[in-house]
């Protein structure tokens, strides 16, 4: 392993790896505590809409990506908004339809067919330098949201009603969450691919959420774990050569588990 | 002096008629129970006082004037506490959610604000769990946490949608009491269906259902019938119904 290292690509694996997990953390803490993880769900699959876009016009696939997915927060934001009741349905819609452009428009390219997989299921291998700029501003983006509407957005996620007696702009943060879910939810693509990136915005935070008793408390556990998590998958992928997505997700998943029967044993006990 | 002057008030929800010709004044240091059928428009009227539908036809103003200007002068504690128990948050920093945004630190909470935040749990007994999680509490401490949350602004209007819904006999007695006690220096509106509970602590009593009908409980409380020492709760409804009967 650790002649790996001195690979660059596996360098730019490890830090990609690290600012998406710290990412997520915060982010995915958000999503759960707010019941929007179908949502989240809905965006990354939205956003393959904007990759086939991007591929087809010969964008950058991050800015292709990043614009539909923030276009699909924010019709999501103005729906759920409006209808409440009817979001599962839309957001299903957006879902399947967003898949549907994204490989039409990838079939339309000519003599493009390589990456397909590598966005359904992540190429953390295949990061750029530029990747980890766009990374890396964006966790600097959301620390500084956090740091300085820190109560604002506990205040909008806990009680929105009671947020919007006390004259906060519900909408405007309720909006901002979403926004930022969509561009978390691009880079994690990057990482665990767009079909696996609820695990990697779910299964830390959920171990989190059992261990803290404050939002930030949780935030900073998630991204911990979240962090160990892919550096152990990463590990594992490279050791037995397996997709590195799937190896992250699975070994969250099997820390789940252990998580909880371990608490189940020291409940009983 | 009055607090809360509504006149001519009526409401619709999807050209349903909610709320008809109410008017209503509230005084200061009232103690004033809502009751009245569900769907009958207690929610649509506190919604209106509280300024988060706006009044179309007749008036409401709140200290002289329209509700949306006095919102910080009055604390609000919904009706179901109950939800997201699962929220990583402690006591203190749910009821530091109450301050409103003036004055407010870069980021963070102001040391004023975290001892504002104390005082208030101080005054509904529940100082000692401020660093616990809210999910962790029972009912009625939780509804007692939402109280000081209201009483953090210092509001001058105390307004509670069924503070008691679902908590346990001995902390709704608790609760009426502590609202008892507050009610000695602010005017408390309590939405309730317990009717037993309000005979014992309003001094008035309206009923809502699109109309309303307006009960002085003053010398009410003596009259109890001295056999079964409380009112059958139907026939109490059913005397509220009635236009000014008693």
């Amino acid at each position: 392993m650790l002649e790996a290292l001195s690979f660059p690509f596996i360098q730019n694996a490890l830090i990609a790896g690290l600012l998406v997990s710290m990412a997520s953390g915060i982010i995915g803490s958000l999503i759960v505590v707010n019941r929007m993880v179908f949502l989240a769900g809905g965006i990354a699959h939205t956003a393959y809409g904007g990759i086939g876009i991007a591929v087809f016009l010969g964008l950058p696939i991050f800015l292709g990506a990043s614009l539909f997915a923030v276009a699909a927060a924010l019709i999501i934001s103005l729906i759920t908004l409006k209808h409440r009741e009817r979001m599962d349905t839309f957001i299903g819609l957006m879902w399947a339809i967003g898949m549907a452009v994204g490989v039409v428009l990838i079939d339309l390219t000519p003599g493009y067919n390589a990456d397909f997989m590598s966005y359904l299921f992540g190429s953390i291998l295949a990061v750029s330098q530029s990747d980890l700029y766009f990374m890396a501003g964006l966790l600097a983006i959301i620390i500084f949201i956090m740091t300085f509407w820190y109560r604002d957005i506990l205040a909008v996620s806990y009680d929105s009603e009671y947020a919007n007696l006390r004259g906060i702009n519900v909408k405007f943060f309720y909006t901002l969450i979403l926004v930022l879910s969509a561009l978390t939810v691009v880079v994690a693509i990057k990482v665990v691919g767009l079909i696996l990136v609820i695990a990697l915005l779910s299964i830390p935070v959920y171990i989190a959420e059992k261990l803290s008793n404050t939002l930030y408390m949780m935030m900073i556990l998630s991204a911990l774990f979240s962090s160990i998590f892919t550096f152990i998958g990463l590990w594992v992928s490279y050791e037995y050569d397996i997709a590195s997505g799937a190896s992250i997700i699975l070994i969250s998943a099997a820390s789940l588990f252990l998580f909880l029967g371990f608490n189940r044993f020291m409940l009983k006990s | 002096m009055s607090v809360i002057e509504i006149k001519n008030l009526s409401f619709s929800y999807h050209k349903q008629k909610i709320l008809e010709n109410i008017n209503l004044t509230v005084n200061e240091k009232d103690f004033l129970a809502i009751i009245g059928p569900n769907g009958g428009g207690k929610s649509t009227l506190l919604k209106l006082i509280l300024g988060i539908n706006s009044v179309k036809n007749g008036s409401i103003h709140t200290f002289g004037e329209v509700p949306k200007k006095n919102l910080s002068k009055i604390g609000y504690v919904p009706q179901n506490t109950n939800v997201n128990t699962d929220f990583p948050i402690k006591v203190i920093e749910v009821v530091l959610m109450g301050h409103i945004g003036t004055k407010q630190p870069l980021f963070g909470y102001a040391k004023e604000e975290t001892m504002c935040a104390m005082g208030a749990l101080t005054e509904v007994g529940m100082e000692e769990f401020a660093h616990v999680k809210i999910g962790e509490l029972s009912g009625g401490q939780r509804q007692r946490v939402m109280i000081a949350r209201a009483l953090c602004a210092h509001p001058q209007i105390l307004i509670l949608d069924e503070p008691t819904s679902s908590i346990d006999l001995d902390g709704q007695k608790r609760i009426y009491e502590l609202l008892k006690e507050l009610n000695n220096y602010i005017t408390i509106i309590v939405v309730s269906h317990d009717i037993s509970v309000i005979m014992q602590y309003a001094n008035t009593v309206v009923h809502i259902n699109k109309k309303l009908t307006y009960h002085d409980m003053s010398g009410e409380h003596e009259k109890r019938p001295n056999e079964c020492k409380h009112f059958c709760e139907v026939e109490l409804f059913n005397k509220f119904r009635e236009e000014r009967s008693c």
